[in-house]
């Protein structure tokens, strides 16, 4: 028992060691990726100066940002970034609950997953953005055509996940809930599903991924507001600064929500050992 | 001690009779249990064959036999986790299979959930069975020190050596104060030192807790240093060899199993396995 005791002790101990070695780690590497972002930026503005690459082209980096000043002091970025942001965090959402929920259906119940499975089989191989028109004549310009694409993008990586993660639960812990007279809800919440968490998480951060993609390219296809749009704005003005600007703005948004999704990864998923 | 030879066409022979005498009534009935399963490509498999058995209160009962003899159908049936058999089994007065609230079970994984503190773990069977919240807790407690775990309740598993994972799960079959507890090599996963203090620390559990034990096992040592009886069964389909009591007494140490008595019992019953394999 002492022996467990001081074994457990240690376990813990060299647990707090190795997350302390990687923090520092982690702020050593995020300097030097720093560096290395600041050097690319210098040579990419003394390339564009020396060898007088037009604008239209490819603008300098301060052309770049001065366009992002512009644009957030203007207000138009602030505006169309809330409306992309709402389309993907909405769309986002509605894919995580519905997918979970298919999933959850489908692995429970025998006769669902005969009917269902030949078609998700089927739509997965199909690029789901093909739809997009479709939905855009359905469900026109406004923003609930885009977040009906950006559910349909993101929902299959949750949707497939969620069947399998609640497909691979192990036996004894069935057999467990089994000797104890469990019914088959109660089975499901105490242990199926919290086992497919880790599943479902992988689900969510391709869904997050694709939600963003699914977002834009739904506003290339018809739309009267959001980043997409301005980037297809700014094309047909040449403004290609303005396009980088927006780049941008897509890429600290992205940035921020993987971000946001591996937090919520360690809050719920900290007993998973696979993860540490 | 009594040596039953329930080999097909031999006679039951008495080798000694300084046996102590199970003195209550069986917790636990086996008649004529059989299991047969069908196998993918529409065979059948004779798991086990007519099994009888009796089981004492707070006795300490070990099955030793080889791989696929149908130790653990057995265990299985007495815990409830198959759904047919033939033959007749009654667990605390109740006849039939199926879950059975008086019986707990320790796996041969812990079987932990993961997401779960040690507490919670202990406290599954509670919740599941919808038993009084205050009256588990302090039960949960008890049995967490029991097992030597005191100051480990809201550690996770993960944070846990196997052996004491195992412990986690010996005290949760406990908690809803069951009368049977079935144990399927429990400590199988173990190392052999880790195993030791386990094995005496199990009989320390069932000296406080006078449940009564059903234990599989592999290890012939395992099964003469804990049992008071310990059954050989036969490869597929099982059968019962043999049961061999064990009158050593109790509490057993240790260093019981350099003595000559100890190393009687491993040998006659090493010697029924090799018949059994035959």
């Amino acid at each position: 028992m002492s022996l467990d005791a001081t074994a457990a002790a240690e376990i813990l101990a060299s647990r707090k060691r190795e997350r302390l070695r990687w923090l520092s780690v982690s702020s050593v590497d995020s300097l030097i990726s720093l560096g290395g972002f600041v050097m690319l930026a210098l040579v990419w503005e003394v390339a564009v100066d020396l060898f007088k690459v037009p604008d239209f082209i490819l603008p300098a980096p301060s052309a770049i940002a001065v366009s992002l000043y512009n644009g957030f002091a203007s207000g138009l970025f602030v505006y169309n970034f809330f409306v992309t942001a709402f389309q993907t965090i909405a769309g986002f959402l509605l894919a995580a609950v519905i997918g979970t929920a298919i999933g959850a259906v489908v692995a429970q119940f025998r006769i669902v997953e005969r009917i269902v499975y030949p078609w998700l089989v089927a739509l997965q191989t199909l690029p789901k953005i093909a739809i997009a028109p479709l939905i855009i004549i359905w469900a026109g310009y406004g923003i609930g055509s885009k977040v009906i694409i950006v559910a349909l993008v993101a929902i299959f990586p949750v949707l497939v996940n969620t069947i399998m993660g609640l497909k691979s639960c192990d036996q004894g812990k069935l057999d467990l809930m089994r000797s104890l007279g469990a019914g088959r809800w109660e089975t499901f919440r105490t242990v199926r599903l919290p086992n497919a968490l880790p599943f479902i998480f992988a689900g969510l951060n391709v869904a997050i991924v694709l939600a963003i993609l699914g977002s834009i390219v739904g506003e290339f296809v018809g739309s009267k507001a959001g980043l997409g749009n301005l980037i297809l704005e700014a094309n047909f003005q040449f403004d290609v600064a303005r396009i980088f600007a927006v780049l941008v703005v897509l890429g600290v948004f992205g940035v921020v929500l993987s971000l946001i999704m591996r937090m919520a990864q360690s809050h719920f998923l900290f007993w998973n050992k696979s993860l540490s | 001690m009594i040596i039953m030879a329930a080999m097909a066409g031999a006679t039951p022979f008495i080798v000694n009779t300084h046996a102590q005498k199970p003195v209550s009534a069986p917790v636990v009935t086996l008649n004529d249990v059989t299991k047969v399963y069908e196998t993918a490509s529409g065979g059948t498999v004779h798991a086990l064959s007519k099994i009888n058995l009796a089981i004492h209160g707070a006795e300490f009962v070990s099955v030793i036999g080889a791989s696929g003899c149908g130790k653990t159908t057995l265990l299985r049936i007495i815990g409830g986790l198959e759904d047919g058999f033939g033959g007749e089994l009654v667990l605390s007065g109740r006849k039939g299979g199926g879950p059975s609230r008086d019986v707990g079970i320790v796996f041969q994984d812990a079987n932990l959930l993961p997401w779960r503190s040690i507490l919670q773990n202990v406290l599954l069977p509670a919740q599941v069975l919808r038993l009084d919240k205050q009256a588990s807790l302090a039960r949960a407690h008890e049995l967490i020190e029991l097992v030597g775990l005191k100051g480990f309740e809201d550690k996770y598993p993960f944070e846990l050596s196997g052996g004491m994972r195992q412990r986690v799960s010996i005290a949760r079959a406990l908690v809803h104060n069951p009368s049977v507890l079935l144990m399927d090599e429990p400590f199988g996963a173990l190392d052999a030192l880790t195993r030791e203090t386990m094995n005496a620390e199990v009989l320390k559990i069932w000296d406080a807790t006078k449940k009564t034990v059903f234990m599989i096992t592999h290890s012939i040592t395992e099964a003469v240093f804990m049992s008071d009886r310990v059954i050989v069964m036969s490869p597929r389909p099982g059968r019962v060899i043999a049961e061999v009591d064990i009158a050593l007494p109790r509490p057993r140490h240790i260093s019981m199993l350099s003595e000559e008595k100890f190393g009687a019992y491993t040998g006659k019953l090493r010697r029924l396995l090799d018949v059994g394999t035959d």
